[in-house]
């Protein structure tokens, strides 16, 4: 059992809220890879999700897409992008033990989405430096 | 391995229940999923495939209430049992906390318990877990069986096969009536507990 401290936690909040939330993301998700939640913000407006149900999911289908990356003879597919006719979601590794879901919609550019998330990425990693118990 | 949300008060813990194909993994999830219907606040999520077996696996969230102010959140899991699918096996293995290993208590499957249990172990070895340490509990499922006429395998045989190394709780149950499933569950998650207090509380 692990976790992290109460100010590591806001910080991750106050990126997922500011940097992915305020730009127009309609929901922000950090999991672990064996499919805990770790943080999660939504902007109140769109469809609300079962998170735990999608933490497994994720987890899940990035371990699988991982494993087909090496059999293909790649190290890893760093990042996944699913494209709905409303909404789609990007997944990305932000370090061995943790990833990104972001989930959007038309209104932004995949592009700029690749931007935001990128940075939100490199904050986090610097945040999740240490574990506790 | 289980998440402490300091900020939440939750803790996060994940119970794998592994077991042979077609031993009754799937079915003592959808029997605590009516059992505590109320507790569960959400659907079961089962990846199958189109012949209902199971190709990923099934996730059930159940909330059992609060220790030490802490929400404690039970993720239940069931591997796919089908030989061919160790691969997948080993993801829904990631972070595991504690398990179940569903045996079928009927004649004919006593290899393929062993099997299962051996793969077990060597797949948590490569994960650089040591089944000694991590919280166990084993079901001999199908007992229902017996009334049928169907010969099983007797308590003592599946002990001398399965557990004579390992020690842990065991029970006899059935999936199907529900005989011994929450028992199952229950001492499962009082020993993933009991090893977290160890680490945390
Ligand atoms: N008689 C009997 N049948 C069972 C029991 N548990 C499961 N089954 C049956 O065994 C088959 C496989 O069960 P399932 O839960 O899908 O197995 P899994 O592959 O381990 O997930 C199904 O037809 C179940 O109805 C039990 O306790 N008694
Ligand atoms: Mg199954």
């Amino acid at each position: 059992m692990y976790g992290i401290s109460q100010e590591q936690l806001d910080e991750i909040d106050s990126l997922l809220i500011h940097e992915l939330i305020g730009v127009g993301v309609h929901s922000a998700i950090v999991v672990d890879v064996a499919g805990n939640v770790i943080a999660e913000h939504d902007n109140g407006n769109n469809t609300t999700i079962d998170v735990h149900s999608f933490a497994a999911l994720a987890a899940g289908n990035f371990a699988a897409v991982d494993a087909m990356a090496q059999l293909v003879g790649e190290q890893e597919f760093s990042l996944h992008f699913h494209k709905g006719e409303t909404e789609s979601i990007h997944f990305s590794k932000v370090n061995s033990d943790i990833l990104l879901i972001t989930i959007f919609g038309n209104d932004i550019s995949l592009g700029f989405l690749r931007l935001k998330t990128t940075e939100v990425i490199e904050k986090i990693k610097s945040i999740w430096t240490t574990t506790q118990y | 391995m289980g998440f402490v949300n300091v900020k939440k008060k939750e803790v996060l813990i994940k119970i794998v229940y592994y077991g042979p194909g077609r031993g009754g993994k799937t079915t003592n999830l959808d029997y605590i999923n009516n059992k505590f219907k109320e507790r569960i606040k959400t659907d079961m999520v089962s990846i199958k495939t189109h012949g209902d077996r199971t190709l990923f696996f099934d996730f059930l969230p159940v909330d059992i209430g609060k220790i030490k102010g802490f929400d404690i959140k039970i993720q239940l899991y069931t591997v796919p049992g089908q030989v061919k699918y160790n691969a997948t096996r080993k993801l829904v293995l990631k972070g595991v906390d504690g398990l179940v290993f569903v045996a079928d208590s009927q004649v004919e499957m006593r290899e393929k318990n062993k099997l299962a249990l051996e793969q077990m172990k060597e797949n948590l070895a490569a994960m650089n877990k040591d089944i000694a340490k991590i919280p166990l509990v084993l079901q001999y499922n199908k007992a229902d069986l017996r009334e049928e006429g169907i010969p099983l395998l007797d308590f003592e045989t599946l002990e001398q096969d399965l557990n004579s190394d390992l020690g842990v709780p065991s029970f006899e149950g059935s999936a199907v009536t529900g005989y011994n499933v929450v028992k199952t569950l229950k001492k499962a998650i009082s020993l993933t507990m009991i090893s977290f207090k160890k680490e945390l509380l």
